[in-house]
């Protein structure tokens, strides 16, 4: 009995080592996103609370958490409360399988691509239930667009990722890295890569997609009749999402921990180092975007899901596999 | 050993609840909330046997894609309403149906079932070696090889239902305004701008 004791204490102690800094990350990414936001509009951006502003995501959640949660009369109470805390959790599971290093890695399980896949899949179960509880038109409205968005874009996403599996031949998040030490894929598959990081924008409601909480259409969405902790809650979760996406988009193209090269000055550079730029590199690139383009319609946005992404990709990926296959480059496996 | 069978025992229970809860809960869409409780932890059980794959296509296939149609189609549609009408109201055409249907299936599970016991050794003639490969590896071995046909013949059926469930759906409605992409985008200031000199007290005809 000790010994499970102990085995339990250890695990919680690296889930603890792993959830603190993504929460405090999610915390400074509001603040950069923000700021990059005010920079590209000749603004300050947030800049009074602590040192160059960067506690004032800090100041924002305390205020959320003295704020009163307000649960519409109507509302559906348990799914109601339910649907922020699906949300955040989902969003935080998935970084068990993300490694930061070749050692740090919380769970290094064999098909890590589809357990992240599945975990961003899952995502859409937060927004439509506060979307449905909420028992009001704009959050359901909201909700229905959003859960098709995202539906409509994983499927894409999903190709992308089989064409990273052509050449890796292996689920697992670490090889997949490893594979990738010789030449980035980014380099052979950057038409994936730029479709893979719009995908991303759709899947996780990032402006020009943010569709599901427009708000000159539909005041806020799924999130408009939340309040207080519980759209605090939502607001982390979709971050923490980004921040997964940006670490999904540097394992598959950017080679994980990989340095630039691997020649003396640049390789002392620590791996963890060289993961979280390269997810801060992705990062950035989300909020210029979120600053320098207007709206998508929704027609236009389905439009470009099914009728362009989805084509493109599939005819990417019997290139790829045709290429692999001609050059008898095929990842041989270890079996 | 200990904690596997705990673990064990705490999904099968989860699922077997869930699955009770889906036919028993009043409302439609708790039912179909406990029915994504009930892929989750099926799919938790694969993960435990070994078949990590498999877990994690159920989670992506049904709970990630189907059972958002599910939710969609409950959500969109009164379905709670007819529900009531067919137990409270009079005549009801879907439980005779439902009834021979779920008959049929048990019967095809008794089949099944009853095949595993009297000839074990299906089982065990996969000529694989099922230890030193991961399972994902071990179902690409065979899917596009021996299994080729039956995997092609499962698409075709696929794209076939696909197509079908179009025609179905697609009807042709007079007096709708489509957006052409291309004339919105090849638009530029000398097409869709026209500079008039206005006379006083005259004005402009806009459709000339």
């Amino acid at each position: 009995m000790m010994e499970y004791l102990q085995i339990l204490g250890n695990e919680v102690y690296k889930i603890l080592f792993l959830l603190v800094p993504i929460l405090v990350s999610v915390a400074m990414i509001v603040w950069l996103d923000r700021r990059v936001w005010g920079l590209v509009q000749k603004r300050k951006g947030p800049n009074v609370v602590g040192p160059f502003g960067l506690l004032q995501t800090l100041a924002d959640a305390l205020k959320y958490i003295f704020k009163e949660i307000i649960i519409p009369a109507s509302a559906n109470k348990v799914v109601f409360i339910l649907a922020p805390i699906v949300t955040m959790t989902l969003a935080l599971v998935a970084w068990a399988v993300i490694p930061m290093s070749e050692e740090l890695v919380l769970s290094d399980i064999n098909v890590g691509v589809l357990y992240l896949f599945a975990v961003s899949s899952l995502g859409v179960y937060g927004i439509i239930m506060g979307g449905w509880a909420s028992n009001s038109k704009y959050p359901f409205l909201g909700a229905i667009r959003s859960a098709a968005q995202m539906v409509s874009y994983e499927v894409s996403i999903g190709i992308i990722i089989i064409n990273v599996l052509l050449c890796v031949g292996s689920l697992n998040l670490k090889d997949i890295v490893l594979a990738q030490q010789e030449l980035w894929y980014v380099i052979p598959l950057f038409p994936m890569f730029v479709i893979f990081f719009i995908s991303a924008l759709a899947e996780t409601n990032r402006p020009p997609f943010d569709l599901p909480e427009a708000e000159a259409e539909l005041v806020a969405g799924y999130q408009t009749e939340y309040s207080g902790m519980m759209y605090a809650m939502f607001w982390l979760g979709e971050y923490a999402n980004i921040l997964l996406m940006c670490a999904m988009g540097s394992i598959l193209f950017l080679g994980g921990w990989l340095p630039i090269i691997d020649i003396y000055p640049i390789n002392i550079i620590p791996a963890p180092v060289w993961m979280i730029l390269k997810i801060l590199f992705l990062f950035f690139l989300f909020a210029l975007i979120k600053a320098i383009v207007p709206r998508y319609r929704y027609d236009q946005l389905m439009r470009l899901g099914w009728k362009i992404f989805l084509p493109f990709s599939l005819v990417y990926l019997v290139l790829t596999a045709s290429f692999l296959f001609y050059f008898d480059k095929l990842p041989k496996g270890n079996f | 050993m200990l904690a596997h069978s705990v673990f064990f025992y705490f999904f099968s229970i989860i699922a077997i609840f869930s699955s009770l809860m889906v036919i028993t809960s009043r409302s439609t869409i708790n039912s179909v909330f406990f029915l994504i409780l009930d892929f989750i932890s099926v799919g938790c059980l694969f993960i435990m046997v070994g078949a990590e794959f498999l877990g994690m296509i159920i989670l992506i296939v049904y709970v990630g894609a189907v059972a958002v149609l599910f939710l969609f189609v409950v959500m969109m549609l009164n379905v709670a309403e007819q529900k009531q009408s067919w137990f409270i109201g009079k005549k009801s055409t879907h439980i005779p149906i439902g009834l021979i249907v779920s008959v049929l299936i048990l019967l095809e599970l008794l089949v099944v079932v009853g095949g595993w016991k009297y000839k074990n050794d299906l089982m065990s003639s996969s000529t694989l070696n099922l230890s030193d490969i991961s399972n994902t590896h071990q179902l690409g071995l065979v899917m596009y090889t021996d299994y080729i046909l039956y995997f092609q013949l499962a698409g075709v059926i696929l794209l076939l239902s696909m197509i079908g469930a179009i025609l179905l759906t697609f009807r042709q409605r007079k007096g709708v305004k489509k957006q052409s992409y291309l004339n919105q985008i090849s638009r530029n200031p000398s097409s869709s701008i026209e500079l008039k000199d206005v006379e006083s007290y005259k004005g402009v005809k806009i459709d000339d």
